[in-house]
């Protein structure tokens, strides 16, 4: 086939333009992802026995690591714990903002706090929140006449206690983008649900939540990356303990290549993590998106 | 919203470049030409005078304006020496220290010595990264220095026959406890516990039954390895062999003193179960949530500062002995150096550590000075004749050993650390917590025996 010379320079042009984006991408994204399976496939290297290729040796005592185990576990609870519920009060909490309430912005405001304090700064409140005896909630128990409890020092809850924290961090994050989602639903829908006599839960039911699909799928996304890679309250509160009954995936990662310079398990584990978010993220656009609708 | 953003932007992409743009152009061009200059000419300036030029990684492990006394010493080295220029930069703690100091190395970027983690020598070792100190001492006035350091000090910076790190910023743990709880529980306050029975007893009778105040707290988070320390070395057991090699988990001795640990919490109910926070403790202690508290003497100034009540500060007590490991950083100087700018990190690294600056750093911060010397100064006793809590830590190097450190330092530890937390929360026994730790540890370094 013969392209006539304009066409082709389009196509040059329209290249040039994809350049500066791509090789910023294969630069910071896909090469690193390469280079993160090719290293996962040695040896950790010393002066005694120098690094070498081993395989699928890292993927093998990865499988027998009890701890990978016990961080993938506590991972999926991490999602499970606060996924769906930081989604449901973002939710409630739009809805209640959107309404005309007296000092509206300021309840918005109130709501966006915890997203605007970095991590490391939340988790620094927290910790006095759950210490032992002087923290806010063991001395508002201790009104009510419950004897005080150590939250981050017993394995039982620990987890709950960093997923309640999370929870707080991230509803009002999410609140923001229902908040737009529910300021562009056309208000006719809403007086033709009162016309014909719709409860306010039938409409919410039928109208706003379909509406709202979309924004949710991305949220969703969202909220399940996040219950990944958000690890940065942990070097405050717990450092995973105790025995690794707060360990989530990215921190043990971080253990592995910078407490112990295992960067070679490390990369092993990141392949695994990666393996996971491209799944999700897979399976989330194909079983949601035929189900959402795009107006 | 959006489109209307999309036609601000083209908006400002058509907009060609105006008269006021060019002129400024023009302007910005010359201010940057004679900035160029200026910076050249500076540079010369510095050249003339500065022959070699150091950078010095350096952590902060405690709270407090410790950076700026550490910029300070620099500044004074500097004014001693023009001839050299060192650049001191803050690292974040310990184990950011070390991460930047060796990604600054394979990076290939210049890093003549910092000051890291002591427990971080073999793992320095076996990256190849530094140098021993007998390779670079060269006259006997230099071996003699080596030798002025306290020897407990120098464990933590010597292996195989070598002195691999030379101490700089270190501690121990002591007790702190609240003298005015002390009387009102009808106890001596000048005569804290001094054996574990003791630490109990008193512990008793310092707890109040509805919780308000505890009588003793054990850091169990952050460093549960370090106060582990403390507790074994009491019973009479080191947790590793000087060659790094070989640990002591599973020891009887270790054992027990995991169970005392434990037993402090769900036996004697002296100390609240589950493992304690290191970071709120000092909070606790000051609140007097609790009126014994073990920490490092890292604290000791802000607890100075801080406490609203008439506190005391002991030594650890003992089981079969009194003991607790050392803490802290030691200069290391890496391998990758030109022989001038080792003799320049030497002069810079005794400056540091000579008695008088050791003395100061030991007096605005808390940790101890390094040498005998250091002690014999005028400020540092004139010091601690007003303060005599500023030589606790001192005194009790006698009884002090190295802190747990080696082969697969960072693994090792956290092994022994899950242990301790898998005991103290009531998940594991003490022993069988203990022997799997020891077990894991084993084959770790089996490589290296």
């Amino acid at each position: 086939m013969h392209q006539s010379p304009s066409n082709a320079m389009r196509h040059v042009y329209g290249w040039l333009l994809l350049t500066p984006a791509a090789i910023l991408l294969i630069a910071f994204t896909h090469f690193p992802t390469l280079a993160t399976i090719y290293e996962s496939s040695f040896s950790k290297g010393n002066l005694i026995r120098p690094s070498r290729f081993i395989g699928i040796t890292n993927y093998e005592s990865m499988l027998e690591d009890p701890i990978f185990w016990k961080v993938l576990i506590n991972n999926f609870w991490f999602a499970v714990g606060t996924i769906p519920a930081s989604v449901a009060l973002a939710i409630a909490m739009a809805l209640l903002v959107n309404r005309a309430l007296p000092g509206r912005p300021f309840l918005r405001l109130a709501y966006f706090t915890p997203t605007i304090l970095p991590m490391i700064a939340v988790a620094n409140i927290w910790l006095f929140f759950y210490s032992p005896d002087i923290g806010l909630i063991d001395q508002i128990l201790g009104w009510f006449g419950f004897p005080g409890h150590n939250w981050l020092g017993d394995p039982a809850t620990v987890l709950p206690a960093i997923i309640v924290m999370t929870i707080w961090k991230e509803a009002g994050f999410f609140m923001i983008f229902y908040l737009a989602a529910l300021q562009n639903l056309p208000p006719e829908l809403e007086e033709a649900a009162k016309l014909e006599g719709a409860s306010r839960w039938y409409y919410f039911r039928r109208v706003i939540f379909p509406l709202l699909m979309p924004t949710t799928l991305f949220v969703l996304i969202n909220a399940v990356l996040n219950s990944f890679k958000l690890v940065d309250h942990l070097f405050v509160l717990t450092k995973g303990g105790p025995n690794n009954a707060s360990n989530l995936l990215l921190y043990y990662i971080y253990e592995n290549a910078f407490s112990y310079f295992d960067t070679n398990y490390a990369a092993t584990l990141t392949v695994v993590l990666l393996a996971i978010l491209a799944v999700v993220a897979l399976a989330q656009f194909f079983l949601f998106d035929r189900r959402i609708h795009y107006r | 919203m959006f489109a209307k953003m999309r036609k601000t932007l083209t908006r400002l992409a058509v907009r060609k470049p105006n008269r006021r743009n060019q002129e400024m152009f023009a302007k910005t061009r010359k201010t940057l030409t004679r900035l160029a200059m200026a910076a050249c000419f500076s540079t010369v300036a510095v050249v003339a005078q500065a022959s070699t030029e150091l950078t010095m990684y350096y952590p902060v492990a405690v709270g407090g304006p410790l950076t700026k006394i550490v910029d300070g010493l620099v500044a004074d080295f500097m004014k001693e020496n023009p001839d050299i220029k060192a650049n001191a930069i803050y690292a974040g703690n310990y184990n950011d220290a070390r991460i930047k100091a060796l990604a600054a190395l394979k990076a290939g970027e210049p890093a003549q010595l910092s000051v890291m983690f002591s427990i971080d020598i073999y793992e320095l070792i076996e990256q190849d990264a530094i140098v021993a100190f007998d390779d670079i001492v060269s006259t006997s006035e230099e071996k003699a220095w080596l030798e002025s350091f306290y020897p407990t000090l120098m464990q933590n910076g010597r292996t195989a026959g070598k002195t691999w790190g030379i101490p700089f910023q270190r501690s121990t743990i002591v007790m702190y406890y609240n003298k005015d709880a002390f009387r009102a529980a009808g106890l001596d306050p000048e005569n804290p516990p001094a054996t574990w029975n003791e630490l109990v007893e008193v512990g008793k009778k310092l707890t109040k039954a509805d919780g308000s105040q505890w009588g003793a707290m054990i850091p169990s988070t952050g460093y549960p390895y370090w106060m582990f320390g403390a507790l074994t070395m009491q019973n009479d057991q080191v947790l590793m062999n000087n060659a790094g090699d070989t640990t002591y988990f599973d020891a009887p001795a270790t054992v027990e003193a995991l169970e005392f640990w434990k037993n402090l919490g769900s036996k004697h109910k002296v100390m609240p179960e589950g493992t304690i926070e290191w970071g709120t403790l000092r909070k606790n202690f000051l609140e007097g949530k609790t009126a014994i508290m073990w920490h490092s003497t890292g604290n000791l100034t802000v607890v100075k500062k801080k406490a609203k009540f008439d506190f005391g500060v002991a030594m650890l007590p003992a089981s079969k002995r009194r003991g607790t490991p050392t803490g802290g950083g030691n200069f290391y100087i890496f391998k990758k150096t030109t022989p001038e700018e080792r003799v320049a990190a030497m002069k810079l690294i005794k400056f540091m550590t000579s008695p008088e600056r050791s003395a100061e750093w030991s007096m605005k911060t808390g940790y101890m000075g390094v040498s005998p010397a250091a002690y014999e100064t005028q400020k540092l006793q004139d010091y601690v004749k007003g303060f005599p809590y500023a030589a606790v830590a001192r005194d009790q190097l006698e009884f002090a050993t190295a802190e747990l450190s080696t082969f697969q330092t960072g693994r090792v530890r956290k092994l022994l650390d899950d242990a301790i937390q898998a005991a103290l929360t009531g998940s594991k026994t003490p022993a069988a917590a203990l022997q799997e730790a020891q077990a894991q540890a084993k084959r770790l370094l089996k490589p290296y025996r």
